[in-house]
């Protein structure tokens, strides 16, 4: 299990060898073309800063000659915002007095039926708050089994869950788990995730053992820009985490998330730091050149310009026209969000920005037609 | 009695696996042998009783890599 | 240097030798002590009844030296099932060096055979250390059907060429939760300070050594080399980056800022 490896990484001594990094320990990882841990390090310490332009120049070229000049779409889909947990940062939280909603298998279906009319989405990301004694497996399974007539490849973005739960999933169509750890700090973990299930940070830490056990083909990663003020340390974190993945679960395909957190307007929870754009470009130059494979996925918190530009050098996954509120496409279009967005612009915009930047949006990038687990039940 | 070892033809008067190594004088270590194609334990060698026409392996050390 | 440990037990020297094709026993003891291994293969043969030729284990065995039967001469997994029982009682250890190769021209080892006899051999109690294709899947299979080890070939058997392997050993080595042992090719102290330098635990060398000039003087040239290859990947290999210098112009960054 992951949390054994992660107990060997010390967090102090991890930032203080970011920090030390020198000019030479830069160019000796740029100059490879297999980086360990230690080079990635190196690529997110501020001694890479002045080499923006370089590493711009090497993730354009890894990321073509993985991926050509594609970008994978993707949308999601909240189908209830119950949520027994207290995350402090999130729009979520318990003690939030809003309405919550869990969709009915009409209200799903409608919603699916309103996202096909937006452009011919075929990834589909079901999301959920925790909750699972309403909003369980069962309920997840019928998600998915309403899911298949519409979109090819389905993943899901919900609560850790048990390794026969996620195999159950998947005889239910779901290819793919994205969770996010939010942060590798232990020591402050608590203080963003205080109560309820998701406080427990050993159990979400091994949950991606558990993906990885139950087969599942596509593991989504992702640490929470705005909570740690030394992000360096947790996105290199989440590199340690991503190369024991890949040696343990090979078969599977992963991909890496880093959303920044924006000051926020109207109160609420304020990040602890603020992520500048140069520092989201380092960030992904160093992951792609430190992984050619790795999907790095960026979501509509992102502003249209960033993604855009991003698209071109780095960046291989992206949702588009996402509401975050559950029933937001048909049922409910005026609830509350769980995070606002920053890309406000229709699928149909996103995609003509991607072609005017020379990039392909890819709706439908992998079918099931040959997963006999996935098309035992259709 | 004859019997096969390693496909040749052999007249012993040993009539247990112990009493045949000892006949051959084959060294101690680095050597095992099989009864119609199954491996018999070192420690097994002494109560197994040879009978006509019964076909050996029987393998010692040699150099490899 | 780290230690490598395999099945539980721990070696200092990293250099695993083969004890074929040396001129005489003597030779070969002697190239055995100036290598510093710990690991020697041995072979089976059928014996000859008028066989009288010196016992070649009296010039292996020794205390520090973990003995590797290999199944060499096998064809297929139920084969390498017999010889591998044979080797057990022959020998007193349950390591063995699992070689299949049906094709007596290059000696490859057959990959669906291979993994076939592992996962019985496995389940039988024996620490299997499998000869296979430099092929990443292969390596998994191998490596989830329990090998203790795995060792992929950097070329074919005896033909010295060095790592033709490369780019497939890198794979398998960073994907690998076992150690990984370069076996067959290594045909001189360069190629094998490559592997090592490459993160490969360990180094099989038989060939290249019992036909050098001097075999004593290779077999030191061998441990030198695979002790600095492994100490340079320890050390962290620094690369020639002159042509990184930071770019003054910078059209793909230039909108952050915008």
């Amino acid at each position: 299990m992951f949390s054994d490896e992660l107990e060997k990484i010390s967090w102090d001594e991890t930032t203080e060898r970011i920090l030390s990094k020198t000019d030479a320990d830069v160019r000796r990882a740029l100059a490879k073309e297999h980086c360990d841990v230690e080079d990635f390090m190196a690529m997110v310490s501020p001694a890479a800063e002045p080499y923006l332009e370089t590493m711009a120049r090497l993730s354009r070229k890894y990321t073509e000659e993985r991926f050509g000049k594609t970008v994978s779409m993707f949308i999601p889909l909240y189908i209830t915002n119950s949520c027994t947990n207290s995350c402090v940062y999130c729009g979520f939280h318990i003690s939030n007095p809003m309405r919550r909603t869990i969709l009915t298998e009409e209200e799903i279906e409608n919603e699916y039926k309103a996202i096909k009319k937006l452009a011919p989405f075929e990834n589909l990301l079901i999301v959920t708050g925790e909750n699972p004694a309403k909003a369980g497996v069962p309920y997840l399974a019928r998600a998915l089994d309403l899911a298949k007539p519409y979109f090819s490849n389905l993943k899901i973005e919900v609560m850790p869950l048990k390794a026969e739960e996620y195999a159950e999933l998947m005889k239910h169509g779901m290819n793919g788990v994205i969770c996010f750890q939010e942060t590798y700090n232990k020591a402050h973990y608590n203080i963003y995730h205080p109560r309820g299930m998701k406080s427990k940070f050993e159990w979400r830490l091994n949950g991606f053992d558990r993906m990885g056990q139950a087969g599942v083909h596509s593991i989504g990663m992702g640490v929470l820009i705005g909570l740690e003020k030394e992000w360096r340390t947790d996105i290199t974190m989440m590199a340690h985490h991503l190369r024991y993945l890949q040696k343990h679960y090979w078969r599977t395909k992963y991909s890496v998330n880093f959303p920044r957190m924006r000051p926020s307007e109207n109160g609420g929870f304020q990040p602890n730091v603020v992520m500048t754009d140069r520092e989201l470009a380092q960030v992904t130059f160093a992951m792609r050149i430190f992984d050619h494979d790795v999907d790095i996925s960026y979501s509509t918190r992102e502003p249209a310009a960033i993604r855009d530009h991003m698209a071109t050098l780095g960046v291989t996954t992206m949702s588009a026209e996402s509401k975050t509120e559950p029933g937001g496409y048909f049922t409910y279009p005026q609830a509350l969000e769980q995070f606002h967005v920053s890309d406000e612009r229709t699928a149909v915009e996103v995609e003509k920005a991607l072609k005017r930047a020379g990039r392909e949006p890819v709706w439908k990038d992998w079918d099931a037609s040959f997963d006999l687990k996935a098309f035992r039940r259709a | 009695m004859k019997i096969k070892v390693n496909n040749k033809e052999v007249e012993t008067a040993a009539s247990s696996i112990a009493a045949l190594v000892d006949e051959l004088a084959l060294p101690a270590q680095g050597v095992a042998v099989a009864v119609d194609n199954r491996m018999v334990p070192r420690a097994g060698w002494a109560d197994f009783a040879l009978a006509e026409g019964m076909s050996l392996v029987i393998i010692k050390a040699a150099c490899g890599g | 240097m780290e230690k490598l440990v395999i099945a539980g037990r721990e070696f200092t020297s990293r250099l695993f030798l083969g004890t074929g094709k040396f001129n005489s026993n003597e030779l070969m003891a002697q190239a055995i002590k100036a290598s510093g291994t710990e690991m020697v293969t041995v072979a089976m043969k059928r014996i000859e009844l008028d066989d009288k030729d010196d016992d070649m284990l009296r010039h292996v065995a020794g205390p520090d030296i973990q003995l590797l039967p290999n199944t060499s001469g096998v064809r297929n997994a139920e084969e390498a099932v017999f010889a591998a029982q044979m080797a057990r009682e022959a020998f007193g250890t349950n390591w063995l060096k699992l070689e299949i190769h049906p094709d007596p021209r290059y000696l490859l080892p057959d990959s669906t055979e291979t993994l076939k006899a592992t996962e019985q051999l496995v389940k039988m109690g024996f620490v299997v250390l499998p000869y296979c294709q430099a092929d990443p899947t292969l390596c998994k299979h191998l490596e989830e059907a329990g090998a203790a080890t795995v060792m992929p070939l950097g070329a074919p058997i005896g033909t010295n060429k060095g790592l033709q392997t490369r780019d497939f050993l890198r794979i398998i080595i960073e994907q690998a939760n076992v150690p990984v042992v370069v076996d067959a090719g290594i045909g001189a102290p360069s190629h094998a300070a490559e592997a090592m330098e490459m993160g490969a635990s360990a180094c099989l060398v038989n060939t290249a050594i019992a036909v050098a000039g001097d075999p004593v003087a290779m077999a030191r040239a061998f441990r030198q080399a695979v002790e600095a290859g492994r100490m340079a990947y320890e050390a962290g290999l620094g690369l020639q980056a002159d042509s990184f210098v930071a770019e003054a112009s910078s059209p793909l960054t230039a909108f952050l800022n915008e």
